[in-house]
């Protein structure tokens, strides 16, 4: 009972923790993002708000809770008020699953870095992932605006175009460490990173990460100087807020769990697991925003082909080849 | 087994609570002066020209239905690769030939043209 009372507190207050430390990751990678795209671009970036703007996030939070929350003329109000609540909270949700360092003692318990070791872990990744672009389908259909439309169309193809490929490229890693759960993926890595065993994997990965996080050069549904904002056009306010919210949480999620399937989780020499984790997870976030700040805009037709000609073709042979080699190496 | 999924059920809590709270928030705070013009669809300040409610051409339909099919057969994948060392050569080749068919008909798809536009 006692026993039972104390799993239920350490969980709440984990869940606080990471909760809290998300929000305020999403909030400073809007801020990294801005400075460091402003300096690829010989700019400044945000630096009124507080010392080297510091305080910019607040001010934004400030700004988007003041806004007038409208709802645009004929738009299906049910629809667009859930559209951007399924961007943010399918992002937070994947969370639960991210194991971020290894086990702490705490009074005797054993207290796992992770809000909860699934053993269909990386399942429930792909689950979410795949239900957060409901957010934009609905978002863009609900706003009654043909730039939402557009957007929201644009975001379904480039789901049918990466996902495909993405889950694919998981499937070696599953072979490889012989289980769903990320906790045991990440153990199955003392050896040597996945990066190492199966890059191809990784390259695959990498780059329909680069398409799901809806980034440039994939950001075909955003795409400001064709389709204005895409599928949020029509939202203002805290409703475009928890889009916003959503998209950067979804990149460190997208980096951490980039970080546990190929970069060794925690894993590392000398440094506590949790500060490993976080370098990688911070180096990876930093390759999204330079990958922003270089690569010009595909077109959605273009990442279809790519998707469905080329890396479709190259995970199913790289599933082959890694049972192959598996294999081999066996016997 | 279930109660396993306790936590993941409390961060559904946490996420809808955030979600539906700071649109409340926003909702209270913020002012609100709707006028019809704001309210129109924003078509870059020109009057609206037709509805964003009509039948849009998807030219990607046949993929979109492929890509069901493929998906399904990748869901296939993830049980033998978990098993994968268990099953050893005897599932390898099984999934060998599964993954083979799967390429004979995505040959053909792409050699009649399914992954072309129009």
């Amino acid at each position: 009972m006692i026993d039972g009372l104390i799993m239920i507190v350490l969980i709440l207050i984990k869940l606080g923790v990471i909760f809290a430390v998300i929000m305020t990751m999403a909030a400073y990678l809007v801020l990294a993002e801005r400075k460091i795209l402003a300096r690829m671009q010989l700019r400044h970036g945000p630096n009124r708000v507080g010392p080297f703007g510091m305080m910019q996030p607040l001010a934004d939070v400030i700004k988007l809770l003041t806004k007038e929350d409208f709802l645009p003329d004929r738009a299906d109000k049910w629809l667009f008020l859930l559209a951007p609540g399924m961007a943010a909270v399918t992002a937070i949700l994947t969370f639960a699953v991210v194991p971020f360092g290894p086990p702490l003692q705490v009074f005797g318990h054993e207290l796992p870095l992770v809000v909860i070791d699934l053993n269909v872990g990386v399942l429930y990744f792909l689950g979410l992932s795949s239900l957060a672009v409901y957010g934009v389908a609905l978002g863009g259909w609900a706003s009654n605006s043909k730039y939402s439309l557009l957007g929201g169309i644009r975001g379904l193809a480039q789901l049918i175009s990466y996902e495909l490929s993405m889950g694919l490229a998981l499937v070696p890693v599953v072979m490889l460490a012989r289980s769903f759960s990320l906790t045991d993926i990440v153990l199955a890595q003392q050896a040597a990173p996945f990066i190492l065993v199966n890059p191809l994997a990784f390259l695959i990965f990498l780059v329909s990460v680069v398409a799901e996080s809806k980034r440039t050069p994939f950001d075909m549904p955003e795409a400001e100087n064709e389709l204005v904002g895409g599928f949020h056009t029509e939202y203002s306010g805290m409703r475009f807020g928890l889009f916003f919210v959503g998209e950067y949480i979804n990149l460190v999620i997208l980096s951490s769990m980039v970080t546990v399937f190929f970069l060794g989780g925690w894993l590392g020499p000398l440094l506590p697991g949790v500060i490993w984790f976080g370098v990688k997870v911070l180096a990876l976030c930093f390759f999204f925003i330079w990958v922003r700040g270089s690569l010009p805009r595909l077109r959605y037709d273009q990442l279809m082909h790519f998707g469905w000609k080329i890396l479709l073709p190259l995970a199913l042979l790289n599933v082959l080849l890694t049972g192959a080699v598996l294999l081999w190496s066996r016997t | 087994m279930l109660e396993n999924y306790l936590p993941v059920l409390v961060l559904i809590g946490i996420a809808v609570a955030f979600a539906v709270g700071s649109v409340v928030m926003s909702g209270l705070i913020g002012m609100k002066k709707p006028s019809a013009v704001k309210l129109a669809p924003y078509e870059c300040g020109m009057p609206l020209v037709g509805s964003a409610r009509e039948r849009f051409s998807v030219k990607f339909y046949i993929i979109a239905m492929l890509f069901i099919l493929f998906d399904i057969e990748a869901v296939f994948l993830y049980p033998w690769a978990v098993m994968f060392k268990r099953l050893g050569m005897f599932g390898f080749v099984e999934m060998g030939v599964f993954i083979a068919i799967l390429l004979v008909g995505f040959i053909y798809v792409w050699k009649k043209g399914a992954l072309e536009w129009e």
